[in-house]
């Protein structure tokens, strides 16, 4: 059976399920609820200085539909925690003392000044927390106070505010990152030079989920106006795996733990996450969606994944992709794969076809012998991939590699065993002459 | 238990008030706008879908849908009435398990079809809810037009002859107009008079006038109608049934299952629709299927349909077959009809004679079975009668001979619906036909 217990950073937790600092991690009433239910951790919701914030009265959330309504995004306007400091202190304290086997991470954001990260420090340290998450992410609402993404976009200040932090207390510092940049590895780095233990990633992605056609007021709308809030759910994981493999492989922060955050669903979710790099994940609109128990799924799915797989435990996959993840100029231009449709599971709704005659390269047929058929015209196909994506059978049309000596009917070339990548390729301007 | 369910005969009033209301109600309750939406995110968006190939009269069925979809009900019906201004009746009486469903592609992945009739309902129950009309005049023509029946074929040629401009007069020989939709279809298809309704919302567009109690033969001749009209347009549908062809069918008891059922579609309370206790349909077709599971729902006891052939030669979809057996009916195979036996003039049983396939053909066996009924109905078919249109019209097949635009032998004349030659005796169809034809009109004209 194996072993999903997880390390991260020296906080130990029975699986590497941690709910993110959100709504879900408010107060003891939930985070019990969620520990009961199975979850490995918790990062609590964000704390700050006393007078508490408020929040608006109003709708907090907006979402983005698939079909069947099917939750893909969800954007929160949602300060941090607007309950008094000490009510939190206080709880934190119990839930750790009841609950030793899970971890207990408190999230932080107080104004840049050291002595008030240093103050909250020493009170979080005094409740027997696990460790400190610094939000450097929230996009909206705290970041105009001057917190936040405010201090997350700029790596200066990333490092400065660590380095206090991490001067204060002996507890394992984790940097929280907002996606909200232009290249995650700056602030990464910073985080790293500010003596950071780990970073975790993505916080919200800056967003307006949609208007009202009615009143012309952005979603949510509070009295007919909206303010951009912080974008989450399935719709961002593929954001947030390009920003944790970017860490991964990045040589100036190769090694810095992560905690892997960003549309985090099902176990197989987590396993992406961990194989580019990520020491753990953190959940947060899977749970809002679902509730918490969601995480039977994603505890059982990856045990019997791990087990199918022979991984004993997280560390025999975790990474595992990273040295995958590579620039397009290294990609092998010599890889040449075809669509095949099997025929047998096709359900004839034509929508490879028209999305490659209409959109690509005319490479389906829709009709063969005057019948309705979609076959490839390997002729034509560039393999291209969009029938894969667009075909609501999965495993019907499969992408099939040319092996090497083969002919691509469309070239006319044969397949070369060779890697050839655009560095060496002759329409380069700025290739490396063959030697 | 009412009194008058046991009563021997042919008795009206076998059930109470509540039952008549809950067995007569809604076949497929209207979806709701979240059921609507649901069922909606289930079309694939295909391309060239099938679903559109399969619809006699061309609906884009995947962009009514996706209007659905986005919130877009009425512009979902305006993409229906576009092809087909009797979706709503459509909608409720096609045969979608072996059109535009049976073809859709989740049908193939999963056996279970986007519910496109039920979706089509939404959309154009909807407009006709707001009252919403997408059509308007073209300039006038001047043209005059004489469309010969109200049905589905004459009601889809008078709208879109307006559309187009022209001054249309609709002849129809029974006090309503709708043809089946008024008078055939099966009650719990079409409830609160929506096949009225349906009338006047075809016909609101204007520049259609109803002609009522004028049957072609009698009140007017064809061509009188050549003589006043520019054109004329006939679409009166099938006014003959095929006879029993067994011994004694003229005993009381014996009727038409179509006459019947025009009756209870006409009658102001079920109650009030007199049925057998024990009731047997002679025929393998959708209105045998009408009839028997109509009388069943009326407080029959037993209700037994004979066909003469196999499962498999039923005309009546398999879906309807389910229907008929969900409702209590049974449905015997291999039968045929030999002797209506009767008492005092009034039927009480059948004698059925066994049929087998013999050297290709079908044949009776010789064994008989007698089964004991009170009613018994004619429901093997119905023909053209030609006689109204006193040879001037070629024939084929015993039914009006028409080219591919519905255009007949004699000129200026058109045709469509069941009284045509190779239909497929669908209101779809029918409706594809009148529509078509009236554009041919219209080239014509123009």
């Amino acid at each position: 059976m194996a072993d999903i217990r997880s390390d991260f950073v020296g906080i130990k937790s029975p699986n590497p399920f941690w709910l993110a600092s959100a709504p879900p991690t408010d107060k003891e009433y939930n985070v019990v609820r969620a520990f009961k239910a199975g979850w490995g951790g918790v990062v609590w919701k964000t704390l700050g200085l006393d007078p508490h914030i408020v929040n608006v009265n109003g709708p907090r959330y907006g979402a983005v539909w698939g079909a069947d309504r099917r939750l893909l995004g969800l954007n929160n306007i949602e300060l941090i925690t607007d309950r008094p400091l000490q009510v939190n202190l206080d709880e934190i304290k119990r839930v750790k003392r009841d609950w030793p086997d899970r971890a207990v991470v408190v999230s932080l954001m107080v104004p840049c000044e050291e002595a008030c990260w240093a103050d909250i420090m020493k009170q979080v340290e005094d409740t027997g927390a696990d460790g400190v998450e610094l939000n450097f992410g929230c996009p909206h609402g705290m970041s105009e106070r001057g917190m936040g993404s405010a201090v997350g976009q700029v790596p200066e200040y990333i490092e400065m505010v660590t380095r206090w932090v991490k001067a204060s207390s002996r507890m394992p510092v984790i940097v929280k990152l907002t996606p909200n940049i232009t290249d995650i590895r700056y602030p990464a780095r910073a985080a790293k030079q500010g003596g950071a233990d780990a970073v975790s990633l993505i916080n919200t992605v800056s967003s307006i989920t949609s208007v009202d056609l009615d009143s012309f007021s952005p979603e949510p709308s509070i009295d007919g106006k909206g303010s951009h809030g912080g974008y989450c759910g399935p719709a961002v994981k593929p954001i947030a795996l390009n920003m944790v493999a970017d860490i991964a492989r990045d040589p100036e922060t190769r090694g810095l733990p992560i905690s892997g955050i960003g549309g985090v669903t099902t176990w197989r979710d987590a396993a992406e996450f961990m194989a580019l790099g990520a020491g753990n994940v953190q959940v947060c609109t899977a749970a809002m969606t679902y509730g918490f128990k969601i995480v039977e799924e994603m505890i059982a799915g990856l045990e019997n994944w791990m087990d199918e797989k022979g991984h004993a435990d997280l560390a025999s996959f975790t990474g595992r992709a990273v040295p995958n993840v590579t620039d397009w100029q290294f990609l092998n231009l010599n890889y040449v794969s075809k669509a095949r449709i099997d025929q047998d599971s096709c359900i004839k709704c034509g929508r490879c076809h028209i999305a490659c005659e209409d959109t690509s390269h005319q490479a389906i047929t829709s009709t063969v012998d005057g019948v309705r058929r979609f076959e490839v015209i390997e002729e034509e196909c560039v393999g291209c991939n969009l029938c894969v994506n667009v075909c609501p059978v999965d495993g019907c049309i499969t992408m099939v590699p040319l092996a090497a000596g083969e002919v691509d009917k469309r070239t006319g070339r044969t397949v070369s065993a060779e890697y050839a990548n655009w560095t060496t390729h002759p329409n380069n301007p700025s290739a490396a002459a063959a030697e | 238990m009412p009194q008058g369910r046991l009563e021997a005969g042919v008795a009206a009033g076998r059930l109470a008030p509540e039952e008549y209301a809950s067995n007569f109600a809604d076949l497929h309750p209207p979806l709701d706008g979240h059921e609507a939406r649901v069922a909606a995110d289930r079309c694939y968006f295909c391309y060239d879908a099938p679903c559109v190939t399969a619809c006699p009269t061309g609906i884009d069925i995947p962009l009514f849908i996706r209007q659905i979809a986005t919130g877009n009900t009425l512009g979902s019906a305006r993409t229906i009435f576009d092809q087909n201004i009797l979706g709503g009746m459509c909608a409720r009486v096609c045969p979608t398990e072996t059109l535009c469903e049976q073809a859709c592609v989740r049908e193939t992945a999963e056996g279970k079809p986007v519910e496109i009739g039920r979706l089509q309902r939404f959309a154009t129950d909807a407009a006709m809810a707001a009252g919403k009309q997408f059509y308007a005049r073209a300039e006038r023509s001047g043209k005059l037009v004489a469309v010969v029946g109200a049905g589905p074929a004459g009601l889809a040629c008078a709208h879109r002859l307006a559309m187009h401009g022209h001054e249309v007069t609709v002849f129809d020989a029974r006090p309503k107009a709708g043809g089946l939709n008024e008078y055939g279809i099966a009650a719990y298809k079409t409830v609160d008079g929506f096949a009225q309704a349906e009338v006047d919302y075809v016909t609101a567009i204007g520049g259609i006038n109803i002609e009522y109690g004028k049957a072609l033969g009698t009140d007017i001749d064809l061509a009188g109608l050549c003589a006043s009209y520019d054109a004329v347009f006939l679409g009166m549908g099938l006014g003959g049934v095929n006879a029993l062809g067994a011994e004694g069918d003229d005993a009381a008891g014996v009727a038409d299952a179509v006459d019947w059922i025009a009756g209870l579609r006409q009658a102001a309370d079920l109650a009030s629709v007199p049925v057998g206790r024990r009731v047997v349909v002679i025929g393998g077709g959708m209105t045998a299927i009408d009839a028997a599971v109509q009388a069943k729902l009326l407080g029959a006891e037993e209700v037994t349909i004979c066909y003469r052939r196999g499962q498999e030669n039923m005309n009546a979809s398999g879906f309807e077959q389910d229907l008929a057996a969900s409702k209590g009916v049974t449905i015997r195979h291999w039968l045929q009809p030999k002797r209506v036996l009767a008492e005092g003039g009034r039927v009480t049983g059948i004698e059925l004679e066994y049929t087998a396939m013999r050297d290709g053909r079908l044949a009776g066996t010789g064994e008989t079975l007698t089964l004991a009924a009170d009613q018994v109905f004619r429901a093997i078919g119905q023909s053209f009668v030609a006689d109204p249109l006193a040879g001037a019209v070629a024939l084929e097949k015993g039914r009006i001979k028409v080219d591919a635009e519905g255009r007949t032998s004699m000129p200026k004349v058109w045709a469509g619906g069941d009284c045509v030659a190779g239909g497929d005796d669908l209101t779809v169809s029918a409706v594809a036909a009148g529509r078509d034809a009236a554009e041919s009109i219209h080239r014509a004209l123009s």
